[in-house]
């Protein structure tokens, strides 16, 4: 059952993309066609403002935004210092 | 600050290069380059034309309408980051082919954002030393045939030229404030040496590019309290259309304000802001502020803004 950081991430992606999510939140987003390098800006901007963040230049990078996994790693080390 | 933006210039290669006719090389189809893009066609140099040969034509375009001789210049600064490696750079070769003897010249080798950094030198130093001619000329072609073509970055690029003359005498189009910036973090990201084929994160760099692009714009503007609204046009590297379009989404505005060239030259990297400049200042342009703005290699970006 996926928690409630990861069906908010599975919401803003499907929002932004208008394609179904893959079930497995390790699948790449990129490979599996959901998501392009331009709609990732979109992503990015939507997770700034969906979980009061902000991403630094340092952070802007594809792989920690390539599935749902690992855009859900990334808001829990921002968000518990991890 | 007072420095006048005096006139543009540019020059392309005759010979272009379809959708229909790369995309047969690179094993993808002419529409899928298109909807990536926002490329319909490129200009490419001959094999004997060199960036000196492209800067010099842009050079004297930019003079002939500005109305003034190479001798009344003060200074030339040429950006390129396609000019074979090596010293002197390409500007010594256009100085003496402009006739000048004893004019100092820049070469700024630092790709897309060369044109813009350019221009904010030039708008600096203007005060003390007159007339700056600011010349932009790639030939992308060389750079990625120089190894096995690439998909993902062949179907960009294209080779031209662009100019602008900047100088302390008083025009229309007064310079009123330029942000620059780098960082040398990402160099890696987008990257070329002769020795390996370009290397493009492109990921990483239209993320970038998509945050810092907007971001200088808002900076330039809010400096002399000007919203993004009030700006009659932004003129921003051709780098993709889907980022132009991204830039106008990220700054409000409607994305016809953000002038847009790319379909029918491609990313010619620095040079693509001046042919952009020369093209747009050929049109009936509608009154109000003009931005100006870069991003690239480096990474470097900024914006200018004109009044």
């Amino acid at each position: 059952m996926p928690d409630d950081t990861q069906k908010r991430l599975r919401n803003l992606v499907q929002k932004i993309a208008e394609k179904p999510i893959p079930q497995d939140p390790d699948e790449s987003l990129f490979e599996s066609g959901v998501l392009d390098s331009f709609a990732l800006t979109d992503v990015v901007a939507a997770i700034e403002e969906e979980f009061a963040i902000k991403i630094p230049d340092k952070d802007l990078t594809p792989r920690k935004f390539d599935s749902i996994a690992r855009m859900e790693d990334y808001i829990a080390s921002r968000t518990t210092g991890a | 600050m007072s420095a006048y933006l005096h006139a543009f210039g540019a020059h392309l290669p005759e010979h272009v290069v379809s959708n229909a006719e790369l995309a047969e090389r690179v094993n993808c189809t002419p529409e899928w380059i298109e909807s990536v893009s926002g490329i319909r066609e490129r200009r490419w140099a001959d094999d004997h034309t060199t960036v000196a040969d492209l800067a010099v034509a842009a050079a004297e375009d930019c003079l002939a309408r500005a109305g003034i001789k190479a001798s009344g210049l003060g200074m030339l600064i040429l950006a390129s980051g396609s000019a074979p490696p090596g010293f002197p750079g390409p500007a010594a070769e256009v100085a003496a082919r402009l006739g000048l003897e004893s004019t100092p010249v820049l070469d700024l080798p630092i790709a897309s954002a060369g044109s813009l950094f350019g221009m904010a030198l030039a708008a600096r130093l203007a005060d003390s030393v007159g007339d700056i001619l600011v010349v932009a000329a790639e030939k992308m072609s060389a750079v990625i045939q120089a190894h096995p073509l690439d998909q993902n970055t062949a179907i960009l690029f294209g080779d031209g030229a662009g100019a602008v003359l900047i100088g302390n005498r008083p025009s229309p189009r007064r310079i009123l404030h330029s942000v620059l910036h780098t960082n040398g973090e990402l160099r890696q990201d987008l990257a070329f040496d002769w020795k390996a084929p370009l290397k493009m994160n492109g990921g990483t760099v239209i993320l970038h590019a998509s945050r810092k692009i907007p971001s200088a714009i808002r900076e330039v503007l809010e400096h002399e309290s000007i919203a993004p609204a009030d700006v009659s046009t932004f003129l921003v590297h051709q780098a993709n259309q889907n980022l132009l379009v991204r830039v106008a989404k990220a700054l409000a505005v409607p994305p016809e304000r953000v002038f847009s060239n790319i379909a029918r030259y491609g990313n010619t990297s620095s040079a693509s802001l001046l042919i952009a400049a020369a093209e747009w200042s050929s049109l009936d342009t509608p009154p109000g502020p003009v931005v100006f703005a870069g991003f690239g290699a480096g990474f470097h970006w900024g914006a200018l803004v004109a009044g």
